[in-house]
């Protein structure tokens, strides 16, 4: 269990109070949709599968795009690289040796189209796992579809775009939390108007319980960042029923699988009621909390990497029973290293043994009415309603992350877990037991050295081609509208079709907003 | 003569965030009893370096995971020897394949950890190192 109380041996009916079944449960796809946001869930449309990919250039991420294409995946998911996650061109000292290792490298728009090559935009639906400079990001994306010829209307997919999280737990922020915050606004209202069908930001408790939280904290942090968005985007004068539909959510699954379930039935509930009862939400879809899972990487292990299989499948399962829109299912081999062809192949074909072999799909949150699960269920509950409490005695999010409330909470936790694996309460097999003398070895992916070269060359092609003219031209006229109130994604866009790179563009940024800093915790 | 405090500098270079190996790390070292110095995210090899000299640590320890560890550890080793230091163990942990530890070794870089290592083993092999501290 990654909380901090043990579960009790067994449940009965007395161990929760009678609410009612319609109140507190509902049929699946009725308020509050604890059961689940659909009636007839996989039976009617099975989840996405959907692989997080990327490494090296553009080219060679498109190349395995087209590969988990063919293998019968449904979207897209790519993983950027440090410097494009921190807003850094390829060819700056601070991404040495950086370039393509955990990612791919997207410098400009021309990165972009060869990344989506022989990919209609308008046909697939794709995530982009970015936050720091989501917004430049889905400009770039917003470009590359122009130029296809695709419709706007039509992009189908999802921008992370959840800066919270990265004070809170991922520590991948460039701004300051506030304006961080009204770019995050700005691709909110900017779609919510041009783009009807872009899930404008993935709220992410991925992170945070990657970070070492427990599956309370990641479920209360999660909802309490959603909650600030929404107030940001109603200061802003949207109308919640336009764009709270499209909030998605990211959550882990975890180990602790009861648990996990129960987490999963509790974010649903919770956000259903506040969006309803709080902010007044008319439409059904704006009650619905629509998520991603993707399984626990901190969860694998070095030791015995075929181990990680089950592992994962398990998580897998947990994430499926609780009723995820989506999932990715972790290879056997990232702790050693980005994944081989083989390894995601395995992860992908997991989750295809769940979706036809195990028949897990035929009944809708067949947990149902379990006394654990409920129970479990109501206690998570229980549990974020105090940390929401806590966070408004804090004054907010906003207030709550600068004085380091959740960091301390959450470094308190992953303490707290690492010492009960180090005195062998919590046994990690192939850890802290069933040892084995020689490691079996696997094959792993090299990424080779000269990925960075390519990448830097790539890169100064498409500075010598662009129009120098155009990329100040586009470059001012985002300075200024940086210094106003005004929306900044066509001025990205505009940017984006000069070929102005993601550094040029942050760095114009950076002087009107400033950077950031956070006193590190230990 | 008392044994004086081992002094250690942590650091995360590069552009990644993820800190929460580290921070256990550190405070495991901590809890051992050593001088710990957290130098925090996005350090380059320079500031490492430099800070190390300058607070007269023993111990350079940093955390990479994204790949970048073999530049990031050839530079610090290079500025080093640049400035004439060789009583300084460089270790550090994260997702680093075997065959790049080997080729760091030999550059005289210390044990690398990898995920799963009890913090024990960490805290003893630093303890246990015969540097310049005597």
């Amino acid at each position: 269990m990654t909380s901090s109380r043990r579960n009790r041996t067994y449940y009965t009916p007395n161990d929760f109070p009678e609410r009612g079944y319609a109140h507190h449960l509902g049929d699946p796809g009725t308020f509050p949709f604890t059961r689940g946001i659909h009636p007839t869930m996989y039976r009617q449309k099975p989840w996405t599968i959907r692989e997080f990919a990327g490494f090296g250039t553009a080219e060679e991420t498109n190349k395995r795009f087209h590969l988990l294409l063919a293998e019968g995946q449904m979207g897209l998911s790519v993983a950027f690289d440090m410097p494009t996650l921190m807003g850094v061109d390829s060819d700056s000292p601070r991404a040495e040796g950086e370039v393509g290792r955990c990612g791919v490298a997207i410098d400009t728009l021309q990165d972009m189209e060869d990344l989506f090559k022989k990919i209609s935009l308008d046909r697939i639906s794709t995530s982009m796992t970015i936050n720091g400079p989501a917004i430049v990001m889905l400009a770039f994306y917003i470009a590359c579809a122009q130029k296809q010829g695709a419709s706007l209307r039509r992009l189908k997919g999802t921008l992370q775009n959840d800066i919270l999280k990265e004070y809170i737990a991922q520590r991948e922020w460039i701004f300051p939390p506030r304006p961080s915050l009204k770019l995050v606004v700005d691709v909110i209202e900017h779609c919510t108007h041009h783009l009807p069908l872009w899930n404008t930001i993935s709220i992410s408790g991925y992170h945070i319980r990657e970070a070492g939280s427990t599956a309370a904290q990641e479920l209360a942090f999660t909802l309490a960042d959603g909650f600030t968005y929404v107030e940001e985007s109603l200061k802003r004068g949207l109308a919640v029923d336009h764009f709270a539909p499209r909030l998605s959510f990211f959550f882990n699954a975890h180990l602790n699988f009861l648990e996990e379930i129960a987490k999963f039935r509790a974010a649903r509930r919770i956000w259903a009621k506040k969006m309803r009862n709080e902010y007044k939400a008319k439409k059904k879809r704006s009650w619905l909390l629509r998520f991603h899972t993707q399984t626990a990487g901190c969860t694998l292990t070095r030791q015995q990497p075929e181990n990680n299989i089950v592992r994962t499948a398990y998580e897998a399962l947990s994430a499926v029973l609780g009723g995820t829109q989506s999932l990715h299912t972790n290879s056997m081999d990232e702790q050693l290293a980005l994944p081989t062809e083989k390894a995601v192949r395995i992860a992908l074909r997991t989750q295809q043994i769940l979706l036809h072999e195990i028949g897990i799909t035929e009944i809708v949150d067949p947990l149902a009415g379990s006394y654990a699960i409920e129970c479990l269920t109501d206690r998570l509950e229980h549990r974020a309603e105090e940390y929401f409490r806590r966070i408004q005695e804090k004054g907010g999010v906003v207030p709550a992350l600068e004085q380091g409330f959740f960091q301390k909470e959450i470094a308190h936790a992953a303490r707290c877990y690492q010492r009960e694996i180090e005195q062998k309460k919590r046994i990690i097999v192939g850890v802290n037991a069933y040892l084995q003398k020689e490691e079996s070895e696997i094959p792993l992916l090299t990424i080779g050295a000269g990925i960075e070269r390519k990448q830097v060359a790539r890169l100064k092609r498409v500075r010598k081609m662009r129009s120098p003219q155009k990329v100040r031209q586009a470059l001012e006229h985002l300075g200024e509208a940086a210094k106003t109130e005004e929306n900044l994604m066509e001025s990205l866009v505009e940017a984006a079709h000069a070929y102005a790179t993601l550094g040029e563009i942050v760095e114009k940024l950076k002087r009107v907003f400033g950077e950031y800093h956070q006193k590190p915790i230990f | 003569m008392m044994k004086k405090k081992k002094k250690i500098v942590l650091a995360k270079p590069g552009l990644d965030g993820h800190d929460r190996g580290i921070q256990i790390v550190a405070s495991a070292l901590k809890e051992g009893g050593m001088d710990v110095i957290y130098l925090g995210l996005r350090q380059t090899p320079e500031m490492i370096v430099n800070a190390a000299i300058q607070k007269k640590a023993n111990v350079i320890a940093v955390s990479v995971l994204t790949g970048s560890h073999m530049t990031v550890f050839r530079k610090m080793m290079k500025l080093l020897k640049e400035k004439g230091i060789k009583e300084m163990l460089v270790t550090g942990g994260g997702i680093i394949p075997e065959a790049d530890q080997k080729k760091l070794s030999k550059l005289g870089v210390g044990r690398l950890f990898g995920p799963g290592t009890p913090l024990e083993e960490i805290v003893s092999y630093i303890k246990n190192w015969k540097g310049s501290v005597s």
